[in-house]
């Protein structure tokens, strides 16, 4: 059974009738799987009407879809020979960012990805996909060796942001957060970033400053939560989905200002509906991506990356 | 005798009621010791308590003042940028904050001031940020601001020192705000490739996306007794782990302890401090070319 978020109740609601009818169609007529077919055919309608123009705000409920598929996902999907690499060399090992070595459509890459968990277990032990200055250190760790092997860098980004919390304070989460940017900015392969989900402040940016930026079409990249925002300028979280119309952290508005580089469609109804084809077209859209950049040497990635964000302080008038 | 009278006595009552009217604005309560401090002698310290050591909040002018040699500088004009880029509202207007940001600044300025002028006899350039422009927070201005100082500094074999006091990302201009956060690393970086130095000067407060940038990545941070220097908010710490934060937790002593600050240096000292560190980096008896630091793995 699907999880329903609440602007697909009536979508929900065909379906459930659809089953309902299914189930009866074993002992009886024909006129059923017609009924059905037609229903579908609605079904279907209204999951494209409602996914073609969601608000900002049901675009963050289903980025933050619990059947959404996560970082580990893709690397399932995408990555053969998969080599996961662990710890910052200084302090631990911080599994809300996932890294290693492995073979995209044929080449070696390094990935990076923060991961959020997909059952209470596995949440637990990524810490929601909220990272620790340990978890900045090991992607710069794996940046720098991915540039000494001279491995494109592929990085997914799923994060409410970086974790908030004392020992995080205490081993200096700036530092670690500023230094994996500066990181980014530095590298001499290509570095092709995807923001498949939540896209959450400085721990998103701390992998995505990339050569190119991708962004799944239902995905959000934000400075701050649409509730962090509320509760600070509008003094009450209650206008969450104000905060989310004002920030424009749809992937649609951030390819307008410039920010990212494609939007990459989603299967009908929303990467949860159809993981499978999700990940297939990220795929797609990586390879891409990544493709032109293999033809350029360290130094022009470099200077392309560096130039691309020196640019960015004349965004498109607004609309 | 009315001569008397006015000339005399209403004077004085008028003078006892108007000092009723604006105390506020002479005296100043210390909330480090809540002792009443005079403003006049207050500026003489450089707005830091006599008494106990707190450091009040500064902005760029007298920040500039103290820093550069003699009180002498320049102000350098901040380049233009396109004015509320996603057309922000809020409860109001993102075009009305900054207007009335501005006019509480008296000039047409953003969150941080630039200025350039000699520490200790070396040639520096200074962003200094303005708290009281929205919070200091870094949006497109202040990004742009950042790289064209870095620029000049290039330009005028300058040494660049920045002294963040900022709540962090300027929110109205969403993900252009957390776009700031490289390009304020940037302009470090173009900085420290010409083998310059960059400096950052951490004052109260130097939190969120302005603490997980440009003042993480100098060369030498100095901090400011007593100033609040952290990622997250107390606040959302608090909430998210639902326990009481240790004392003295995210203050530039705690920085320090961490190691993640060089020293904690009292206004009084700064100019000095920053002199002989500037004057020991780039030393003028044996210059040296600037060559890339190869980065451990």
């Amino acid at each position: 059974m699907h999880h329903f978020l609440d602007f697909e109740r009536p979508i929900a609601e065909l379906e459930g009738k659809i089953e309902e009818l299914r189930h009866l169609s074993a002992d009886s007529g024909l006129n059923i799987a017609e009924e059905v077919g037609r229903l579908e055919l609605r079904a279907n309608a209204l999951l494209l009407r409602t996914y073609a123009r969601l608000t900002p705000w049901q675009k963050v409920m289903v980025a933050r879809h619990p059947e959404r598929p996560h970082c580990v996902d893709y690397i399932a999907g995408l990555i053969t020979d998969f080599v996961p690499l662990a710890g910052d060399r200084a302090f631990a090992e911080d599994a809300a960012i996932v890294g290693g070595i492995g073979r995209f459509r044929g080449r070696s890459v390094m990935v990076i990805g923060t991961e959020k968990g997909a059952d209470t277990e596995a949440r637990l032990k990524r810490n929601f996909g909220m990272a620790r200055p340990e978890g900045y250190r090991k992607a710069r760790r794996l940046m720098r060796l991915a540039e000494r092997f001279g491995l494109p860098l592929l990085t997914f980004v799923d994060t409410a942001g970086a974790y908030p919390g004392i020992d995080a304070e205490a081993r200096g989460q700036s530092e670690a957060i500023a230094r994996a940017i500066e990181t980014c900015l530095d590298l001499r392969v290509p570095l092709v970033a995807a923001i498949i989900g939540e896209g959450g402040s400085g721990g998103a940016i701390a992998l995505a400053a990339g050569n190119a930026v991708l962004m799944l079409e239902h995905a959000i990249y934000s400075v701050i939560s649409p509730e962090g925002c509320a509760s600070i300028l509008w003094r009450d979280g209650a206008h969450a989905q104000d905060a989310a119309e004002a920030l424009r952290l749809t992937a649609q508005e951030l390819l307008r200002l410039g920010v990212i580089d494609r939007v990459v469609s989603e299967p009908l109804g929303g990467a949860h509906r159809a993981p499978g084809e999700a990940i297939a077209r990220l795929g797609d859209a990586l390879d891409d991506a990544l493709r032109p950049l293999l033809a350029s040497d360290g130094d022009s990635l470099r200077r392309q990356r560096r130039d691309k964000f020196l640019a960015m302080g004349t965004p498109p008038p607004p609309q | 005798m009315p001569n008397w009278l006015s000339n005399v006595v209403l004077p004085k009552i008028r003078a006892v009621v108007r000092r009723k009217e604006v105390p506020d604005n002479l005296w100043k309560k210390c909330p480090g010791c809540e002792q009443m401090l005079f403003h006049r002698e207050l500026a003489a310290n450089l707005e830091v308590c006599r008494n106990c050591g707190y450091h009040f909040r500064i902005g760029g002018e007298a920040r500039f003042r103290h820093l550069f040699d003699d009180g002498r500088f320049e102000r350098i004009e901040l380049p233009k940028v396109a004015a509320d880029p996603l057309r922000f509202r809020d409860r109001k207007r993102y075009t009305d904050r900054l207007k009335e940001a501005q006019a509480g600044l008296g000039s047409s300025g953003d969150a941080v001031a630039l200025a350039e002028g000699r520490i200790g006899g070396q040639e520096a350039i200074v962003a200094a940020f303005e708290f009281e422009f929205m919070g200091g927070s870094m949006g497109t201005a202040v990004g742009e601001a950042l790289i064209a100082a870095a620029r000049r500094a290039v330009a005028h074999q300058a040494a660049l020192i920045v002294a963040p006091s900022s709540g962090g990302a300027r929110m109205q201009e969403g993900i252009l705000s957390l776009m700031q956060l490289p390009r304020s690393i940037l302009a470090a970086d173009l900085v420290k490739e010409a083998g310059l130095p960059y400096i950052v000067l951490l004052t109260d407060p130097t939190t969120g996306g302005v603490s997980a940038s440009l003042a993480m990545v100098g060369d030498i941070a100095i901090a400011e007794p007593g100033a609040v220097i952290g990622f997250a908010g107390a606040r959302v710490i608090e909430e998210t782990i639902r326990e009481k934060l240790p004392e003295g937790f995210q203050r530039a002593e705690y920085l320090y302890e961490h190691g993640l600050v060089d020293m904690v240096v009292p206004r009084g000292q700064l100019a000095a401090t920053l002199g002989r560190i500037l004057s020991l980096l780039r030393d003028r008896e044996r210059p040296h070319p600037a060559l890339p630091v190869p980065e451990p793995l």
